[in-house]
């Protein structure tokens, strides 16, 4: 350090007050509205086209679900062989199928069926597989031992095979026609028991990355249990991974469905279901005769898969912890 | 060092970011220069624009950042405007740039001989085998030892300071005129710190390097540069030689930074200390003769925190099944913690501190030896007593983005204690969580808000809010403001200090800094690699320290040794 | 290292015995006669009923039942399918046919998602990035097999570019069109997967570090922004390769190829146990297996996990 005379450029410069004014160190900011981590998630959600997009298009799915009558006064069963494969006319926009029965209609309605099989196996496949990762994540030892081994092994099983051979076992349990609830339910179970191990290793991941925030610690200290720490501190933050990917994966087992559907290992041909309608009508179309029978229920099927893609996709730009950080 | 010529000259520089279709100003009419073989230094809080004006020099900003206007002359010659493929040119063989962070700045994929052997490559300095030498030999320069050996390792094989030595190595590679340090040595503890720099400055020197010095610092710029610019949300308020400044501040701004730094700011900040000091023993004694006539835990003694041979054992897993190495963290510690004072735990990192820290708190067990609280050994607490121990003796951490739960309102975070406890009715929490926030300073309002919308110096208040929320008598600080800025750091311990007045607390405070202690402690415990150097006074330990690593780290304060007239 | 190596293989044991075991109670424990179901409806000499249950192991227990046929698959005896053909050669002749397919479509889905990802990562934003996003977020919406059989039928039929089925030639032509589809789910997920990490990457403090040296900016792509990006895309690939032998099932229906997916997916349909548990098994083994190599693979590429664990 020296003290030679400054330099041209480097004397001593001071800027006046006016130009640049003091500010109170470290202000609080009482004016705009409080907003939490989702509450900003919201905020950008809201501006994103894709949000928009997915969740006008499930809502609309949604309507369609709850209130087929809404859409179409026509009875998808009502069917005469005598239409068979005619193509769309007013009153039946999407034409008819082999059996004469009205396409549209039974777009409509077999929208119940997948989505039906894709929301239950979502929701049982978060609450079990994100139960049994919290706890192998959160309490270790042991449990965690024994549940990753297990969560391995059912890994290891890749998972249409064993769907195809849950369903097969079950078909031949039942012996018979089933219903649209033993349908349903049986593509359900299929896709449960083997859908759980990515959520749980997931949401083990999660629960490992948050479970040594200070903020835990802070409330350890406090006086609060084991216990209480997990529900109340952990798991919401270790939610958000889950989250994204419970929605992606509702989207990917209505597919699921649809392949199964295909290989005549889904649900029951009696029940209206997309998969069940595109495959019947593969066999059809060579002829080239009203190919609407093929890509209506595929194109609905497709846009259904697509809305909860996007909003996934959404969701996970939202969360993003990179964009959390101030 | 003839100063001709400037040899980078920036002009009313004007740099904006643009984000969600606005243009966002970062920097505002900024002027500066540097002469060949200087030291200017840059000195300013975070959101300054410090470091964004170094990085505009050789069009390193971010994609979303750009120059609206102004000039920058590099040796005449104006660089905002020049080619891409000019500035590529310039890059590494005129201007070198040393990052901040060793850990993130340098690929994990790569070894470091490669990477160093990049920029030689890169700007023509040599091919080869014979850069495969001249490697070797820049990383010795820089103050690696066994170089050859290093250059053959991964970036995570190598320490903090060794990795800044890397970055040393690889940014005076082509040897450039101008070199651009971003605060070089912010993340490194303070031996090591002051160890480089001192190189850094031997090796400019020699070299006839001009250096351009980020920091948040003022007493590291002083002592290292010649030049001095002070940065305040975007503008130059005030630039000049380094020891004017120092001894005669004009701008306001400037005038608080020189208040506030802790090692600058020595003789004043202990008498104020030592009247603190007082009224906290005062409310303390008090304190200790209600206790010692309730039935809550604890009998009222005059030390309220006893550490006996506290010792702390980690097992680390070995490679091979079964075999495991055994870490000593903590060795034989022993110490007394006075009711209404603070002891201040000093070490860099690895000395075992904040595993002490976190023993004394009981949220790890020790291996041997034990912690008592007011005469009751820690580990014999179970269930409610455990509670009741925890009601006197709260911690605040020093991460402000990690201790509160990003998930809760600021009322629901200063509430938790008190419904954890089944403390009062809901409409007496909420009494006493506006409470809580006026002692703190800040405005009720801030209740309905979230971490995220809070700064560091805001969310520390918080914590410590919440730490008083069940009336303790003893706050463990951990590193409580090491990751806050100079004027921030300031405020925080002025609160803390007046808490202890008003309330009576004893502070347990955990810091790397030593600078810092002498405001906010009365006795020291210096700690090196988790056994204890030395205990004395703070007195004892600035004005005469016995041992050599506590002279040592008084030493490596930066700016530690500036006279200032005041 | 070796440590390392050895710990992940003794791991894999558990987990391959397990599954097994798993998959061996599904097909195994449930009610229904598949020696009946062989005959059909013609009356049958119950002492030849017995006979065949025997041969078949399937009147001792359970337990013994998959014991016994682990025992077999150690010396390579997968026993016999249900019209008595051994499993082995079913699986010798089919085999290579489905590892042709497979080993085709992660050729397509590797190198075109890697480079189309890249493109879409570095551009983000910008028009090639904005038609990727959306193709791949169609190729994932919709089912493979209406993607096959559009694809057949467009390609295979319609316009006769390639044959549209494959049947008992399984040559390189023929098996193009079905390899394309097989792959073209994991080709979405690659592109996408290479794309976020490219652009991630891009804005890295390491890239930052690497731009101040005056590397060109060629250099600082290849060697500090893709380099560091494709470990995350490499293990993927390492785990889709036995994704892509389980999902030939749905490819080898549509275009009829003789490989193991068609095998099982007869087998299934049959209720032929053994040839189910067979071909299933072995699919797990390479699955662990390839789980396995690219574990190791991650470690060669990325330093930091060699050391610690």
């Amino acid at each position: 350090m020296t003290n030679n005379p400054p330099y041209p450029g480097q004397e001593r410069y001071v800027r006046s007050l006016e130009e640049s004014p003091l500010q109170e160190v470290d202000a609080v900011d009482t004016e705009s509205p409080p907003t939490s981590i989702w509450g900003d998630a919201w905020k950008s959600l809201r501006r994103n086209p894709m949000f928009i997009v997915s969740a006008v298009l499930i809502a609309f799915i949604a309507v369609v679900v709850a209130f087929p009558g809404l859409f179409t006064s026509q009875d998808p069963t009502f069917c005469e062989l005598s239409q068979s494969l005619e193509h769309g006319r007013s009153g039946h926009p999407f034409g008819f199928d082999k059996q004469g029965c009205d396409v549209y209609s039974r777009v409509v309605y077999g929208a119940r069926a997948s989505v039906a099989v894709g929301v239950l196996t979502t929701v049982f496949v978060v609450f079990i597989g994100g139960v049994i990762g919290a706890m192998a994540g959160f309490y270790g030892g042991w449990f965690d031992a024994i549940a990753s081994r297990i969560t391995d092994i059912f890994f290891a099983v890749p998972f249409v095979l064993a769907a195809i051979i849950v369903l097969q076992v079950i078909k031949n349990l039942s012996n018979g026609t089933q219903g649209f609830v033993q349908g349903v339910g049986s593509v359900v179970l299929a896709l449960v028991l083997f859908g759980w191990p990515p959520i749980a290793r997931i949401m083990r991941g999660a629960v490992l990355s948050v479970k040594n925030s200070e903020y835990v610690d802070a409330a350890t200290a406090i006086g609060a249990t084991r216990r209480r720490n997990l529900i109340r501190h952990v798991v919401p933050n270790a939610a958000a991974p889950v989250i994204v990917i419970a929605t992606v994966s509702l989207g990917i087992y209505i597919v699921a469905e649809a392949t199964l559907s295909y290989l005549g290992l889904g649900l029951p041909g009696s029940v209206m279901s997309w998969g069940n309608d595109i495959s019947q009508a593969q066999s059809l179309i060579r002829g080239g005769r009203n190919v609407g029978v093929l890509f209506y229920p595929a194109g609905a099927l497709g846009l259904t898969v697509l809305s909860f893609i996007l909003l996934g996709e959404a969701v996970s730009e939202a969360l993003d912890p990179k964009a959390r950080k101030r | 060092m003839n100063a001709t010529q400037p040899l980078l000259e920036i002009t009313n520089l004007n740099i904006a970011f643009s984000s969600d279709k606005k243009l966002i100003p970062a920097v505002r009419d900024a002027s500066l220069t540097v002469y060949p073989g200087q030291t200017v230094a840059i000195v300013g809080e975070s959101g300054s624009g410090k470091s964004t004006t170094a990085h505009a020099i050789i069009d390193l900003l971010p994609d979303t950042g750009r120059v609206t206007s102004g000039q920058i002359l590099f040796e005449g010659k104006d660089i905002v405007h020049a080619k891409k493929s000019d500035i590529i040119a310039l890059r590494g063989s005129s201007i070198g740039l040393v990052p901040q962070d060793p850990m993130s700045n340098l690929n994990p994929v790569w070894k470091i001989g490669f990477q160093v052997k990049e920029a030689l490559v890169a700007n023509g300095v040599a091919k080869g085998k014979a850069a495969t030498k001249r490697v070797a030999e820049l990383l010795a320069e820089a103050g690696l030892p066994d170089a050859e050996r290093r250059a053959r390792q991964y970036p995570h094989e190598f320490s903090g300071g060794m990795r800044q030595r890397a970055l040393i190595a690889i940014g005076l590679a082509a040897r450039p005129k101008l070199l651009i340090a971003d605060e070089p040595t912010s993340a490194l503890d303070v031996t090591v710190q002051k160890q480089i720099l001192d190189h850094l400055d031997t090796l400019t020197a020699e070299l006839g390097v001009a250096v351009l010095l980020i920091t948040h610092d003022l007493g590291l710029a002083a002592e290292r540069a010649d030049h001095l610019v002070v940065m305040y949300k975007g503008q130059v308020v005030e630039s000049g030689p380094a020891l004017e400044i120092l001894q005669d501040p004009r701008h306001p701004y400037t005038k608080r930074l020189v208040a506030s730094a802790p090692s600058l700011a020595s003789q004043r900040l202990t008498s104020e200390r030592a009247q603190v000091h007082k009224e906290a023993q005062q409310t303390a004694e008090e304190i200790a003769a209600e206790v010692a006539a309730s039935a809550e835990l604890g009998k009222g003694k005059k030390d309220i925190i006893v550490v006996k041979n506290l010792t702390k054992v980690f097992k680390l897993r070995g490679n091979r099944p079964g075999s495991s190495t055994d870490f000593v963290a903590v060795d034989d510690v022993s110490f007394k913690l006075k009711r209404g004072t603070t002891m201040a735990i000093v070490g860099e990192s690895g000395s075992g501190k904040s595993t002490v820290a976190r023993m004394v708190l009981a949220l790890l067990g020790s291996t041997e030896g034990n912690v008592e609280f007011d005469g009751v050994d820690v580990s014999t607490l179970k269930g409610k007593e455990m509670l009741a121990f925890r009601r006197q003796v709260q911690p605040i951490f020093q991460d402000p983005f990690g201790s509160l739960d990003p998930m809760y309102s600021i009322f629901r975070t200063i509430e938790e204690p008190l419904r954890t406890h089944d403390i009062g009715t809901k409409k007496e929490r909420e009494a006493r969580v506006k409470e809580l926030l006026d002692k703190v300073s800040m405005p009720s309002a801030t209740m309905r808000r979230f971490p995220n919308e809070l700064s560091g110096g805001q969310r520390q208040r918080v914590a410590i809010a919440r730490a008083l929320a069940l009336n303790p008598e003893v706050v463990i600080c951990d590193e409580a403001v090491s990751a806050l800025d100079v004027l921030v750091q300031a405020q925080i311990l002025k609160l803390l200090n007046d808490l202890q007045a008003d309330l009576g607390l004893s502070y347990l405070f955990i810091t790397h800094d030593l600078a810092v202690v002498r405001q906010i402690a009365d006795d020291v415990l210096v700690m090196q690699d988790g056994k204890v150097v030395e205990a004395a006074t703070v007195t004892e330990v600035f004005d005469s320290p016995r041992e050599d690593y506590t002279k040592k780290l008084l030493n490596a304060i930066p700016g530690g040794r500036i006279e200032l007239s005041k | 290292m070796l440590w390392y190596i050895g710990r992940r293989l003794l791991q894999m044991i558990p987990v391959i015995l397990g599954a097994t075991l798993l998959i061996y109670a599904l097909i195994f424990l449930r009610p229904g006669d598949p020696i009946a179901a062989l005959f059909g409806d013609k009356p049958v000499n119950q002492a030849v009923v017995d006979l065949l249950r025997e041969q078949y192991n399937l009147d001792k227990p359970f337990v013994v039942q998959w014991f016994l046929f682990l025992k077999g698959i150690l010396s390579l005896d997968f026993g016999i399918t249900l019209t008595g053909r051994p499993i082995i050669e079913v699986i010798k002749t089919a085999f290579p046919v489905t590892m042709k397919l497979a080993v085709m479509a992660f050729i397509f889905e590797a190198v075109l998602g890697i480079v189309a990802g890249t493109i879409a990562g570095l551009r983000k934003g910008k028009l090639f990035d904005t038609t990727m996003l959306i193709a791949s977020l169609i190729l994932i919406a919709v089912p493979i097999f209406v993607v096959g059989f559009v694809a057949q039928f467009f390609i295979g039929v319609k316009w006769g570019i390639v044959p549209p089925t494959v049947g008992g030639d399984a040559s390189f032509e023929r098996l193009l069109l079905p390899a394309v589809v097989l792959g073209s789910v994991s080709f979405a997920y690659i592109l996408r997967l290479t794309r976020t990490s490219v652009a991630e990457n891009l804005t890295a403090d390491h890239v930052r570090t690497a731009t101040a040296k005056g590397l060109s900016e060629r250099d600082v792509i290849t060697r500090h922004v893709m380099r560091n990006s494709l470990i995350p895309v490499v293990t993927y690939l390492g785990v889709d390769f036995g994704a892509l032998l389980a999902g030939a099932l749905v490819t080898e229906a549509i275009f009829n190829v003789p490989g193991i997916g068609n095998t099982l997916y007869d087998a299934i349909l049959r209720g032929d146990g053994a040839t189910m548990v067979s071909i299933t098994t072995l699919m797990v083994f390479i699955f662990v297996i390839a789980n396995l190599l690219v574990d190791l693979l991650y470690a060669v590429l990325d330093p930091r996990i060699r050391f610690d664990k």
